[in-house]
């Protein structure tokens, strides 16, 4: 069987369409999800007795944070594809996944504030996995000004992947330098690693919502890979025959993402 | 090793003929480190504390303030692509400059900081574990912004830039350098954080080259 070719999606022109196909059905699944994922948050996981109704918000924050950090990862492993193969559809993969991510970072800072004022009667406590993540955000942040400064696309793309591998191998020593530093100075006593074990309900419910943040998270970086492929590719002869616009007048010039196939579409 | 030593001689006479450059990181570096008083008030108690972080941030902020001149000039009049074009590996040439960087700018941090620890009311043995801390951790820093250096090269705004991009991974190098001189002033010990930060500067060592020869390259071409 011939059939499957993974070499031909990594040509920007049939990924487009490969994602456009496949965009409604992850949003589809992020909904279901996020919806039976709300339910058992909401209605069915009991009520903590320790911390009451404000423990709820843990359903929001916790796959908010698991993923802002998956999504680190994948970035850095689209960057060393990109760099490794030189393809230019795995640094927009890169580029598609950072908004999203730091967008998730900042969901759980700002969740993780809101739950800590009412279990912790602070905004913020200077513990371990509070300044990691902040720090995880600014690293997100440095690697999207690093590609908004830089003009040249390409040089954009292979700037931002050494900084995501540069941070993906600082991740862990950032969070351990922060976590000795943490214990060492007996700042912040409240720790997460003494609460209570969690009932399967609410167990059941995180990784439910966690799925549905995973869906979501695929659905925008693909949906945003789109808008870079057309971007970049603005010029090449597959797009304008797409949006069934006069073809380039000088197709001839080398324009940047030249080298499509158009028969891919 | 005479690739090396050539550069270190061309770097070494050119800050000589730009001293200005260095003093004015330096004197950041104190101006900086005493506003921290006039901030948080004269208190020697809370002052002593503070001393060991507060001399800290001031150097890391001056470390990353000088990471401009590490490769800007030298792209500006075309070196940069001339050293690229030599037959000598770049990480030896870029573990060169690097170390020239740090002559430069991180030892007459490490010579400052004594002066600006006596301000804040540490002792003795605590300015030589201050001491200590620098000399393990402003290589490391040399090191690591070296790679936001590269990458930044010719950008618009690359100074801000370089900052977001490089203070995120100077937090451990800062952790355990300021770790140490806290280790002193609270009889815990700093041989640990000592030992982490040689940890940091031996890795910084090993990696950091590579990593700056690929975003010389990325910026180059």
């Amino acid at each position: 069987m011939s059939g499957f070719n993974l070499y031909k999606y990594s040509s920007p022109a049939t990924f487009y369409v490969l994602a456009g196909r496949l965009i409604p059905w992850f949003y589809a699944a992020a909904a279901l999800l996020g919806a039976a994922g709300l339910y058992v948050s909401f209605f069915l996981a009991p009520t903590d007795f320790q911390q009451g109704e404000a423990y709820r918000i843990i359903f929001i924050h916790v796959p908010a944070a698991w993923m802002s950090m998956f999504i680190y990862l994948a970035m850095a492993g689209w960057a060393a594809l990109g760099l490794a193969f030189n393809t230019r559809l795995s640094f927009m993969m890169a580029s598609a996944l950072a908004p999203t991510g730091a967008m998730l970072t900042f969901v759980s800072l700002w969740t993780g504030a809101l739950w800590g004022k009412p279990t912790w009667g602070a905004w913020w406590v200077w513990d371990a996995r509070l300044t990691s993540e902040l720090i995880l955000f600014f690293l997100y942040l440095g690697f999207m000004a690093l590609q908004a400064a830089i003009d040249d696309p390409r040089r954009a793309d292979r700037a931002g992947a050494l900084i995501a591998l540069v941070g993906v191998v600082n991740v862990p020593i950032i969070y351990f330098s922060v976590k000795w530093w943490n214990t060492l100075h007996q700042g912040a006593s409240v720790s997460l690693n003494t609460a209570p074990s969690m009932a399967a309900v609410m167990l059941a419910g995180m990784l439910v919502m966690a799925l549905a943040v995973w869906m979501y998270a695929i659905a925008a970086a693909l949906s945003r890979v789109r808008c870079i492929i057309l971007e970049r590719e603005r010029n090449s002869q597959w797009v304008a025959q797409m949006l069934g616009a006069e073809p380039h007048p000088h197709p001839n010039l080398p324009l940047e993402g030249e080298g499509t196939n158009v028969e891919g579409i | 090793m005479n690739a090396i030593s050539a550069l270190l001689r061309r770097e070494l006479t050119l800050a000589m003929r730009r001293r200005g450059d260095a003093l004015t990181a330096l004197f950041f570096f104190v101006i900086v480190a005493s506003l921290f008083p006039l901030g948080v008030g004269p208190d020697p108690k809370l002052l002593h504390l503070m001393g060991g972080g507060v001399v800290w941030v001031a150097a890391l902020l001056a470390a990353m303030l000088s990471l401009g001149r590490l490769f800007a000039a030298d792209h500006a009049d075309g070196t940069l692509e001339q050293l690229i074009l030599t037959p000598t590996s770049p990480v030896v040439w870029i573990a060169g400059k690097i170390l020239a960087h740090w002559l430069v700018s991180g030892v007459p941090l490490i010579l400052m900081a004594p002066v600006l620890g006596i301000q804040f009311g540490l002792s003795g043995a605590e300015l030589a574990v201050l001491m200590w801390s620098l000399l393990l951790g402003t290589p490391a820093l040399s090191l690591i912004g070296a790679i936001g250096a590269a990458l930044t090269l010719g950008l618009r705004g690359g100074g801000v830039l370089v900052s977001l991009l490089v203070l995120p991974l100077y937090v451990p190098v800062l952790i355990f350098g300021a770790g140490a001189v806290d280790g002193a002033i609270s009889g815990l010990g700093s041989e640990a954080h000592l030992s982490l930060l040689g940890g940091i500067l031996i890795l910084a060592f090993m990696l950091t080259p590579w990593a700056v020869a690929a975003a010389l390259r990325i910026s180059i071409e």
